[in-house]
């Protein structure tokens, strides 16, 4: 049987190498935007940073618009927003959190049961809906009919729709690495069924469930636009929970339609992304460190 | 005893949220919309008039599906060479190298910019460098908003990718090149194929995140009522329109709106679904 | 077996060391030879360096991007080194331990992949016949004839490896290198795959890694025992087998460790 070797191994090796060089540009293409905007921010941002950045809330236009002529440092800050941001995102963990947790442990608990799987499927339909239909719903249950007014609780409520689905999974998902024997051990010891949920199974897991939740923490920091439906905005540094309250992000949007206010954009974009950043290498960090077996 | 039966209960009802959540939602966004489609009957959908002057107002949602349908699709293809390339690089060619665990953390990075910041850093850093290449004069429209959206989407459709051709058995590809082929003969010919449902499932999840991107496509997109023009008009979405009207809204306006919202959600639930279908079945 | 003319070495491996990492040698100063039309078996217990010595003949072990290689090998005496490793293996096949028919081909596609791989266009015709011919050679033609185009994952393991077999032997290469091809069989289908490999030796040179010491003392002629790295002991089966000259040999054939 002659077989025509020779001829093609040379193509194919050029070939080979090329694609090899295609994919490598590809990847370094991907990558590019992430030093352009970290770059952007870095650069353009620091000026504005001091500590009157962090203490006082937003200047208004005419403020700005002084400042900028004379090519000074806008006076003021996002103190309002860091408040309001603080307000809504401790509201959303009280509720968000423990929910969380629970159903998590209850999918992880009764795995089999079809109730469950139906659980979580929504639980999955649910993390894939647009945030800004969260602001929607948020609007129409808490604005329209709770607060009857644009409030920090209603900003609340979507920002906890939105961490739910991410604290279910990521404690499912932790409890099943969790080895089988070690339940089985503590109930061999005759621990009780509640008692070896909060003793054992959520101590063990304790890192993967710190992890899940600094993950969902930081998701809901950058969100804007369902806070644009429900707690607006406000100029005043503020925690009533009934009332408009602001939100770093809702700052920025705030700051970006005001051409006056320019510096203090790229000074809360770059805070924000430092922060929300900061927060996903903390996560990761912990789940690296993770100990148990 | 008793306290493993209240554990019991309080687990199960906690389960409940979701399911009440669920219900709570669709029938809301139904409940909100339906003045809009009494009005307007199903015809809402595919009509393009946007008139919101009290008088003569007339509402329809075709201009923002389409300029949902377009950017995000739009976002897809230019995310496809992106996403693949970096797939093959960390799983396949420089697969457990340092370099490798730098990109992929990079490409994580990229997960957690805020819409807002990719919209503002968009809007002051992208959009200059496109007026420079004369394509288009403001900046503003859907190749703009598409290009930053492809940027955005990149780390959903690379993690998965990535994990889905790692887990390529290595028996497999070693006895491909026990037969002479290269290594690029040997991802064609045996690993894509291995690997070709889940890396469609990734592309459409990364699809469906695209589609409910509101921050960064609202202030890139220009904002204008109606079906794009060409690649680098002005154009509108779903997610943008509500956010930028919504607040004003109140009557007919508000209905239409949350009919957007309701049709938004639909489309965005069923690819999401068609996604986790093709994984579950297939990979 | 039979020792005629044509017991010239085929491959020559000379002072062959092979480390993973730096300093630790999986294969530790080897130097064999490979007779022609031979069945030869490496032995060892686990860890010994057979199956790394086995893919430095077809390069396979240079898929692990950070190893360190020194000395030679010839094959025909050429050094495999010098040559294109497409060419190399062309002319050294492998079957490996689990039975790995791509699954995305069917059986006939399978039999041909070495061509499909390679880019060789094939007329019809031909393909058909070295598919016959290879199913032939291996005993499986009569089973599959009705069923070339389906997928091969619905065969018996068994038959899988033999599919595998005749996707290596497609290409007419001149050594089949096996990777201990029967430890996932049943008794059966090892028994097959081993009249295979005594039918095959008859026009191929067969190299086996075996960790099953009663294979090689049943089918092969010539014997090799690794342990730790190093070739302790080479040399005609039965020689090895009734008189080791090595005193770690002689443990290991009585079963003083595995």
């Amino acid at each position: 049987m002659k077989i025509e070797l020779k001829d093609n191994i040379k193509r194919r090796n050029r070939t080979n190498g090329r694609f090899r060089y295609f994919i490598i540009a590809g990847a370094a293409v991907t990558v590019i935007p992430i030093f352009l905007i970290v770059g952007n921010l870095a650069l353009k941002g620091y000026r504005q940073i001091n500590i009157a950045f962090f203490t006082e809330p937003a200047p208004d236009t005419f403020q700005a618009m002084t400042a900028a002529s004379s090519g000074e440092v806008i006076p003021g800050g996002i103190a309002n927003g860091l408040t309001g941001s603080l307000l809504m995102v401790l509201a959303a963990s009280l509720l968000a959190i423990p929910l969380g947790l629970m159903t998590g442990i209850y999918l992880y608990e009764n795995r089999e049961k079809r109730y469950a799987g139906i659980i979580r499927s929504l639980t999955e339909i649910l993390q894939g809906v647009p945030s800004i239909i969260l602001g929607i719903i948020a609007y129409i249950w808490v604005v329209k009919n709770i607060t009857r007014g644009y409030s920090a609780l209603a900003g609340s409520v979507a920002l906890t729709i939105m961490m739910l689905p991410l604290i279910i999974r990521s404690t499912e998902e932790t409890m099943l690495m969790i080895p089988t024997t070690i339940r089985e051990a503590a109930f061999a010891l005759g621990v009780p069924y509640y008692k070896m949920i909060y003793k054992i199974l959520i101590p063990v897991s304790f890192s993967g469930l710190a992890t899940g939740v600094l993950l969902a923490l930081s998701r809901i920091l950058g969100e804007t636009a369902p806070l644009m439906l429900t707690a607006l905005g406000s100029p005043a540094i503020s925690f009533d929970i009934t009332k408009p309250v602001s939100a770093v992000p809702l700052l920025i949007w705030d700051f970006y339609n005001d051409p006056n206010m320019v510096n203090l954009v790229w000074s809360a974009s770059l805070f924000l992304m430092v922060f929300v950043l900061s927060m996903n290498l903390l996560s990761r960090r912990i789940a690296s460190k993770r100990k148990y077996i | 005893m008793n306290g493993d039966r209240v554990t019991k209960a309080l687990l199960f009802i906690s389960s409940l949220i979701i399911l009440l959540l669920s219900a709570g939602i669709v029938l809301s966004l139904t409940g909100g919309a339906i003045p809009a489609f009494k009005e307007y009957g199903l015809g809402f959908i595919t009509s393009t008039v946007w008139n919101p002057t009290s008088g003569s107002e007339e509402y329809g949602a075709m201009p923002f599906i389409a300029g949902t349908v377009i950017t995000s699709v739009l976002a897809l293809i230019i995310c496809i060479p992106m996403a693949f390339s970096t797939s093959l690089f960390i799983a396949e060619y420089y697969r457990g190298t340092r370099t490798a665990g730098i990109l992929r953390s990079l490409v994580d990075l990229l997960a957690g910019i805020p819409s807002i910041v990719y919209g503002f850093w968009g809007f002051y850093a992208l959009r200059p460098l496109l007026i420079r290449t004369g394509l288009t004069d403001q900046g503003f429209g859907v190749f703009t908003a598409s290009l930053v959206l492809a940027i955005m989407i990149v780390p959903y459709a690379t993690s998965l990718s990535t994990e889905i051709i790692s887990m390529v058995p290595a028996e497999l590809k070693e006895a491909a090149f026990s037969l002479g082929a290269t290594r690029r003969e040997v991802i064609f010919s045996v690993v894509i194929p291995s690997a070709r449902s889940g890396i469609v499932a990734s592309f459409i999840l990364a699809l469906g995140r695209a589609l409910g991107e509101t921050m960064a496509v609202t202030m890139l997109i220009g904002n204008a009522n109606l079906i794009p023009k060409g690649l680098f008009s002005p154009g509108n979405t779903m997610a943008s329109v509500i956010a930028n009207q919504f607040g004003e809204a109140d009557g007919l306006k508000m209905s239409a709106l949350i009919a957007i919202g309701l049709l938004l959600f639909l489309i965005t639930a069923l690819v999401n679904a068609a996604g986790k279908l093709i994984i579950k079945r297939f990979a | 077996m039979s020792d005629t003319l044509n017991s010239e070495p085929v491959i020559k491996i000379e002072n062959l060391f092979i480390a993973y990492e730096p300093g630790r040698y999986a294969v530790n100063d080897v130097s064999a030879v490979i007779k022609r039309n031979s069945i030869t078996a490496i032995m060892g217990p686990s860890g010994c360096g057979k199956s790394t010595l086995l893919r430095a003949l077809n390069r396979l072990h240079e898929l692990y991007p950070d190893i360190e290689t020194k000395g030679e090998i010839l094959l025909d005496g050429q050094s495999i080194f010098s040559m294109s490793v497409i060419d190399l293996r062309r002319k050294v096949g492998m079957v490996f331990q689990r039975p790995n028919p791509f699954p995305n081909m069917t059986i006939y596609e399978n039999v041909v992949a070495g061509f499909s791989l390679n880019d060789i266009r094939l007329k019809k015709s031909q393909r058909d016949e070295i598919v016959e011919n290879a199913l032939k050679s291996v005993t499986l033609w009569d089973e599959v004839k009705e069923f070339l185009y389906r997928k091969g994952t619905f065969l018996s393991g068994g038959q899988q490896q033999r599919l595998c077999v005749a996707r290596a032997i497609a290409f007419n290469p001149e050594v089949l290198l096996l990777d201990e091809p029967t430890s996932s069989l049943d008794p059966i289908a090892t028994s097959k795959i081993e009249d295979l490999l005594v039918e095959l030796k008859k026009q191929y040179t067969i190299v086996l890694v075996t960790h099953n010491m009663s294979q090689a003392a049943r089918i092969s002629d010539e014997s090799m025992f690794m342990y730790l790295g190093e070739l302790v002991e080479a040399g005609r089966t039965e020689t090895l087998f009734t008189n080791p000259k090595d005193t770690r040999t002689e443990a290991y054939l009585t079963g003083k460790f595995g």
